[in-house]
């Protein structure tokens, strides 16, 4: 037990002037910790309210519903459908890459290797976690993209070297350790005794994992998933030098799509006008990534804390 | 064998498959944990495969005429016939030479000078796009041995230049370093101040649980969504210069910040309350036992965090992009508030050039950078080992 406030009372000095610089010091803690409380809020505020600023111009039900995005300069339309449509097929090429690789190499990770291997293995999915998305970009654009273009040529299919597909893997790639290391983490603290028991009871090794540790680890491994999505629908780099900037409503991976984040990024490196609808609708996007990645992270963070208290579980 | 089967009363005939569907199911493991390290293997050779050649650069021997010609208009001082195999930057080079040594007039030398970036893509053996012409010029060089591959100093002394051969990536570190000075100087206080208060001082209340929840959201916040804060707020509101790296040092520690908080209060955390209450039996207060006794113990842990969100925010491009650190930079910045750029940054500027010649500097930058990064992670580890405490 730590000696919490009540007690330190008993602590404190009797001489004033040191009572004093203890206070001041209390205060200036507390200070340095309301800062991250007001960068949320400024990240939001400051979001919020430039996605008004663009929805007094333009229609919000429009933005939400519409099917086309042309910010030109006479006649634009900010119709958002074929946006989120983009970065919703990016985002499942990447969770079909990233979710099989990521929970089996937990599996391995935590019920098949020797310590020895799994203190070797670690590091190793731990560099794939370190390396900076940018250059996952320009991996997926120079090396990836032409290389499915040549296959499907081979295979007598046509493929944009914008394709969804390449993006789609490198990011999946990419998300790998996301998902491992918090599944890693989440099977392990399943208690061995459910494990034993369902061996004694004569299981073999997979029907354990499959019927008795996975669905123990369910809600981790679901909040791994969803901390893995949010990271694929927020992620910048690969998408802006690897898929296209066109606004494609279609479900064909091999031809170019684009994302939101490829558009505010797009929007904001011209040299528009602050106020013009085109940099705005910047916002309007964000606003929409800021949404939706805080609800996958609240849900995340419910289904962890579910976790640990069945388990009575305190490292994750 | 029959007979024991038969009396055997726990013999299960699915067993075998069983067993057989068990081993798949391992071997299934296995080679996911295989694919994804090849995926590691694959790409880290990809990017040496890429990189490596832009480590040497090739160099011709010419003929320079310094005269009063050549003073005046650079290009006169090589025989026309050679000019599209030099580089251009070598060229521009020429007066100033002239001006800093003046014997040089009027004399006719053999020089080594850069070649152009096609040439260098030729000798290299890659895609190049030179006029048979030239193509020629180059090989009769080859032939008389006065073309050379020599190391690449430039791109570890050069800025950014539109001419692939003399485009460096100094400039790029030199930002790096600038925009890291100011996440540093600006997160790493207030993330430890924070840690503290929230490990050592805070009751369990309302506000420490909103300060919490907080702190795990901003951690899961798009990166790009700093820089649309950094661009509505320190740019627009505050009006600090754009693309400076004053800006993305500040953008950038809002994003390191709740790495530093979350690394700091564990080892915080992981200091013994013994520690804590002999300090207050020998009747110090509470501050004294915190910043004498506490915070020594636990500073190795402190550092081992915050270099890692320093290599996370090194790495990080999308909200610098944002807030306009994507100029055109060819000479290093010398303020925190002039136009700068740093290495990701340049990498990804790079990447979207037409020539050749830069996919092997891009390759050659993410090298770099990874080089670097590996290296922070490396001291990361040190300092944990060395100055590990078991209680």
């Amino acid at each position: 037990m730590k000696i919490k406030n009540k007690s330190f009372r008993a602590f404190e000095s009797k001489n004033r002037t040191t009572q004093l610089k203890e206070d001041a010091i209390r205060y200036l803690l507390i200070v340095a910790s309301v800062i991250s409380v007001l960068t949320t809020f400024g990240i939001l505020f400051s979001i919020l309210f430039e996605a008004i600023e663009f929805f007094k111009l333009r229609s919000f039900v429009y933005f939400l519903t519409g099917t086309q995005w042309s910010p030109g300069i006479e006649d634009s339309k900010f119709g958002a459908l074929p946006i989120f449509a983009g970065t919703f097929v990016i985002t499942l090429i990447a969770m079909s890459v990233a979710l099989p690789i990521g929970i089996f190499s937990a599996i391995y990770m935590s019920e098949y290797a020797s310590d020895k291997v799994r203190d070797k293995i670690k590091p190793l999915l731990e560099i794939l976690a370190g390396i900076p998305t940018v250059v996952y970009g320009f991996f997926a654009a120079i090396t990836v993209a032409p290389l499915i273009v040549t296959i499907c040529e081979s295979i007598g299919l046509e493929a944009s070297f914008n394709s969804a597909l390449a993006s789609g893997v490198v990011m999946g790639i990419m998300i790998i350790p996301v998902i491992s290391s918090l599944s890693d983490d989440v099977i392990s603290s399943v208690p061995d005794s459910l494990r034993k028991g369902s061996l004694a009871l004569g299981l073999t090794m997979s029907e354990t994992i499959k019927s008795v540790v996975l669905p123990a680890a369910l809600p981790g491994i679901i909040a791994a998933c969803l901390l893995g999505v949010s990271k694929a629908l927020g992620e910048t780099m690969i998408v802006v030098m690897a898929a296209g900037l066109r606004p494609n409503l279609t479900m064909n991976i091999l031809e170019d799509m684009t994302t939101v984040t490829v558009r505010i990024v797009d929007a904001l490196v011209g040299d528009q006008a602050f106020d013009s609808p085109a940099t705005l609708s910047a916002f309007a996007l964000g606003l929409a990534l800021f949404v939706v990645t805080l609800i996958l992270n609240i849900i995340s963070v419910y289904f962890i804390r579910k976790f640990k208290e069945k388990y009575k579980v305190n490292s994750l | 064998m029959k007979t024991n089967k038969k009396n055997n009363p726990f013999y299960d005939p699915s067993l075998k498959k069983r067993h057989a569907s068990a081993k798949r199911f391992k071997y299934f493991a296995l080679s996911s944990i295989i694919i994804a390290i090849s995926f590691l293997l694959f790409f880290l050779s990809d990017m040496l495969i890429k990189g490596l050649p832009a480590l040497q650069q090739t160099y011709v021997q010419v003929e320079v005429t310094y005269n009063k010609k050549s003073m005046k208009s650079a290009r006169q001082s090589i025989d026309r016939k050679l000019r599209r195999v030099v580089s251009r930057a070598a060229i521009r080079e020429i007066p100033r030479q002239m001006q800093n040594d003046p014997q040089l007039m009027n004399t006719t030398k053999f020089k080594w000078i850069l070649a152009d970036d096609q040439v260098d893509q030729y000798i290299k053996g890659n895609y190049y796009k030179l006029k048979s012409k030239d193509k020629n010029k180059v090989d009769e060089l080859k032939e008389q041995n006065r073309v050379e591959l020599r190391f690449n100093s430039i791109f570890f002394t050069h800025g950014d230049s539109k001419i692939p051969e003399f485009a460096g990536i100094k400039s790029a570190l030199i930002g790096s370093i600038f925009t890291l000075l100011v996440t540093m100087a600006v997160s790493f206080p207030i993330g430890v101040m924070t840690a503290i208060y929230l490990e050592e001082f805070a009751q369990d209340n309302k506000f420490t649980q909103i300060i919490e929840v907080n702190i795990n959201n901003l951690a899961a916040i798009p990166s790009i969504l700093f820089g649309l804060l950094g661009l509505a707020i320190f740019i627009n509101i505050f009006g600090l210069p754009r693309s400076s790296a004053l800006v993305g040092g500040l953008t950038l520690a809002l994003m390191t910040l709740p790495i530093i908080i979350v690394t700091a209060r564990a080892a915080l955390r992981s200091v013994p309350d013994s520690i804590r209450q002999a300090g207050y039996g020998l009747g110090l207060t509470k501050i004294q036992v915190v910043r004498d006794h506490v915070l020594p113990l636990a500073f190795p842990g402190i550092m081992t965090g915050s270099i890692i969100g320093l290599a996370q925010a090194m790495g990080e491009t999308a909200p610098l992009i944002i807030v306009g650190m994507i100029a055109f930079i060819p000479d290093s910045p010398s303020t925190i508030t002039e136009a700068a750029t740093v290495m990701p940054a340049q990498i990804f500027t790079w990447a979207g050039m037409p020539e050749r010649a830069y996919i092997e500097k891009t390759a050659m930058g993410i090298l770099t950078l990874l080089t670097v990064l590996i290296s922070l992670n490396g001291v990361a580890v040190y300092l944990r080992k060395r100055f590990e405490t078991k209680w």
